[in-house]
């Protein structure tokens, strides 16, 4: 060849112009004004979905592979055959929240999915099995509570409750003072407030079989 | 779509079959409904390899007009669909049996998710009753593929596997593309059906945005008035979107320069004087400097991969980002964007330029981004003393053929010297394994690509040594099909990539990277029946590139480069693009 040809030339790279501007982990330009940085936050997702064989572990594995932060998940059916709802619980600071409803509006079966206001209405099921040897106080706590006793014998007594994420938490606390065998939670489930749509999807009256009215909670 | 899909999408048409030059596959059974469903949707050509749950596809294949390129290995297959689709722009067909056959493809099924290229994989399945008792040659094909799909599909009935497979074929294309997949159970495809399938649709729930919001128009607009320092960022949706002349008519008409991704390669000419070429971890000085020093970076149909951004912390870090892109999960992933237009490329560009009051103002900022190509040029230095240069193999390849050439490459140290010494003109014309960096993909993408290519257009893989025996096999496919093909190996005895991190950051430690025991490439060619050619010498570079392009069949040099050669410029993993090092004392 030749030595005509030079090889890459230009400064170095502590001689060129260098901006001051940085981003944050997020890819958000910091400003030293007012500079934040977002703190994960706890939130419920509501979708709609086609009920097709793998569905569920199509949303579990999306967000297992992404690494979403999944407090907890239910699923069950809606006003139209064939259409089930999943309500999900994470933890994610803000890009994070919008990528998971993103990325769970791509699913083929998702039809529609939208993030719960704070005045949504949600609840859990707890099944707590305890230690039989009190029953009176572990009746006096169940109806505290406004719980139910399943199912009672000389060694252990089960009750459920039912209610919004922290009136469980408290029960659970007032109850292990008896011994809690085993536990066995829901996990939330929500709709929104008042008249407003949870998640475009479902189409009452237009179904077979209607949701069930929850016969539980009184 | 082709004039014969018109044919067969015209119920008149199929019902006066008989009258037709081409007659329909008749539906007897699930498997015939398939590839009537191939043929309603204008699939010419598909790749696989047979297999016995996939059999019955292929026996209705085999009264059908589709040709079928039986592939050496199922990866080959989905490689080559993938790049059939790249160089046509509608997605390829790959075929393979259950079990090993579909995992197979999986490897090519990532790399076209990666890459958001659009492929219909059909695979084979044990039949339905034996599904989950593994039986021989089952494996969970929808499971194993569901996160690298963008769908997949486990047909339940031979009445509707036409629609499911129509429908996969359609979602492959839709918004943002990429690959889906349709596992076919053996009874599916063996049981009786005479169902037609219906026209085929993308499902409702995944249909894309194409016409962005007025409102994200207006704010993108104005930003760009604005600027001052306005950089367009071409990614791969530009050429897949079909909007290049659209968005070159929009760099030129406002005067704004333009980097690209590597995906992006060919949205802008290489040689125009707004064409920075594209960014990232190997790009040019000048594209990483203009990134870095943007005041308004407007990026289209881009992820902002790692390899383009560096650290984020550093990325662009003085720009508002107008982020146009398809798919609304692009929007904020990993760069925050301060004004998103979600829609089409080519729609979105339109409605921005309508919307736009003027051109921002911009005439220091383009002189400053051509004194950085003057102060950063792509050279490398080629002395006398030192064994070939790769980068002379790719300028004389360049050179010695026509400038519509399509190029594919292997993934490591020759891709990066193809990508930066080969000047790109034209979209649809650089194939490469950019997200996955799948080694072993510029054979069989080659092979997809010539399938593709009309007759009087030349395809050229660029291949490293490591790369090429990766999937070598597909060589004896390219010597069956005849297909003009020159295979250019830079053969530095080394995974190169792997050698030069070594030295960078591993102290030299050069563990299991030397490849000096490689076959004679040359001879090996020859062996399948292919022509071979060794050069070690820039003297007989010239000649055997020429003769290999005469050649009417796969040819393959093998050129033995310089193994201590280095791809510089470079931004260190993580590191701010405006730091890229020009060679090692740099880093």
């Amino acid at each position: 060849m030749s030595d005509n040809r030079t090889g890459l030339q230009g400064p170095a790279p502590d001689e060129r112009p260098h901006p001051d501007g940085r981003r944050n982990a997020q890819g958000i330009r910091i400003d030293p004004e007012a500079e934040s940085e977002h703190e994960p936050r706890r939130t419920v997702f509501s979708a709609i979905v086609e009920d097709e064989p793998g569905v569920l572990s199509r949303v579990a594995g999306l967000a297992a592979r992404r690494q979403f932060n999944i407090e907890s998940l239910t699923v069950g059916p809606t006003t139209v055959d064939g259409h089930s709802r999943i309500t999900m619980v994470v933890e994610e600071p803000e890009p994070g929240i919008d990528q998971i409803e993103k990325q769970l509006a791509k699913l083929k079966p998702v039809i529609s999915v939208g993030e719960l206001d704070d005045d949504a209405v949600r609840a859990e099921l707890v099944l707590l099995k305890v230690r039989g040897e009190d029953p009176d106080k572990v009746h006096a706590i169940t109806e505290m509570y406004d719980g139910r006793t399943l199912d009672a014998g000389p060694e252990t007594i089960t009750v459920q409750l039912s209610g919004d994420e922290r009136k469980i938490d408290d029960a659970v606390d007032a109850f292990r003072r008896f011994g809690i065998i085993e536990i066995a939670r829901t996990g939330q489930t929500a709709l929104a407030h008042g008249s407003k749509k949870t998640v475009p999807g479902e189409e009452p009256g237009t179904s077979g079989e209607p949701t069930k009215p929850n016969t539980n909670t009184k | 779509m082709s004039e014969r899909t018109a044919a067969t999408t015209d119920p008149d048409a199929t019902d006066g079959a008989d009258d037709s030059t081409e007659t329909p596959t008749e539906i007897t059974s699930g498997s015939t409904s398939v590839v009537r469903a191939l043929e309603n949707a204008g699939v010419e050509t598909a790749f696989g390899v047979q297999g016995g749950a996939i059999m019955p596809i292929y026996d209705a294949l085999y009264h059908s007009d589709i040709r079928h390129v039986t592939m050496a290995h199922e990866q080959g297959a989905a490689h080559a669909a993938d790049a059939y689709g790249v160089v046509r722009g509608d997605p390829g067909v790959c075929l393979a049996t259950s079990g090993p056959g579909a995992t197979n493809l999986v490897t090519g099924i990532a790399d076209a998710n990666m890459d958001s290229d659009a492929v219909l994989a059909l695979t084979g399945q044990v039949p339905s009753d034996m599904v989950g008792s593994d039986a021989f040659q089952e494996t969970d094909t929808t499971g194993v593929t569901a996160p690298i799909t963008k769908h997949n599909y486990f047909a339940s009935s031979p009445d509707t596997v036409g629609d499911t497979v129509g429908e996969a074929f359609a979602l492959a294309a839709e918004g943002r593309p990429g690959p889906t997949l349709v596992d076919l159970p053996k009874d599916v495809s063996l049981n009786e059906t005479d169902r037609e399938p219906g026209p085929a649709q993308a499902p409702e729930t995944c249909r894309a945005r194409t016409d962005p919001a007025d409102s994200q128009v207006e704010a993108a607009a104005r930003a760009i008035e604005r600027a001052e320092k306005p950089l367009l960022l071409f990614g791969g949706g530009v050429v897949k979107a079909d909007a290049t002349e659209v968005a070159r008519r929009f760099a030129t008409e406002h005067r704004i320069p333009v980097v690209t991704t590597m995906p992006g390669i060919g949205a802008m000419p290489e040689d125009h004087e707004l064409c920075l070429s594209w960014a990232g971890m190997h790009g040019t000085g000048y594209a990483n400097m203009a990134i870095t020093h943007t005041d308004c970076l407007i990026a289209v149909g881009t992820r902002f991969d790692d390899r383009l951004t560096g650290g984020i912390d550093t990325f662009a870090p003085e720009a508002e980002i107008v982020h146009i892109d398809i798919d609304p999960a692009e929007i904020s992933k990993n760069v925050h964007a301060d004004y998103p237009v979600v829609g089409d490329a080519g729609r979105a560009i339109e409605r921005v330029d309508a919307e736009l009051g003027e051109s921002p103002d911009a005439r220091e900022w383009v002189e400053q981004c051509l004194t950085w190509k003057e102060e950063y040029p792509m050279d490398y230095a080629a002395p006398d003393n030192e064994p070939l240069k790769p980068q002379f193999v790719v300028e004389a390849l360049d050179e010695a053929t026509p400038d519509e050439t399509i190029v594919t490459s292997g993934v490591g140290q020759h891709q990066m010297w193809a990508a930066q010494y080969w000047t790109f003109t034209e979209p649809r014309r650089w194939v490469s394994s950019h997200g996955l960096g799948t080694m072993g993909y510029g054979l069989p993408a080659a092979i997809g690509a010539r399938v593709a290519a009309a007759d009087d257009e030349t395809v050229v893989c660029v291949d490293g040594d490591a790369s090429f025996l990766m999937t070598i096999q597909e060589l004896s496919v390219a010597v069956r099909e005849n297909l003009d093909i020159t295979v250019a190996i830079l053969n530095n005895e080394y995974i190169g990539m792997v050698r030069q991190w070594q030295d960078a950051f591993f102290e030299g430690r050069r563990m299991a990277a030397g490849y000096d025991w490689c076959p004679q490439f040359d001879k090996l060619a020859e062996a399948f029946g292919a022509r071979g050619w060794t050069v070690d010498s820039y003297e007989e570079v010239p000649g055997a590139i020429e003769e290999a392009l005469a050649y009417d069949g796969p040819s393959v040099i093998d050129f033995h480069v310089d193994p201590a050669e280095n791809v510089y410029p470079m931004v260190s993993s993580g590191g701010a693009n405006g730091k890229f090092a020009l060679s090692e004392d740099q880093l």
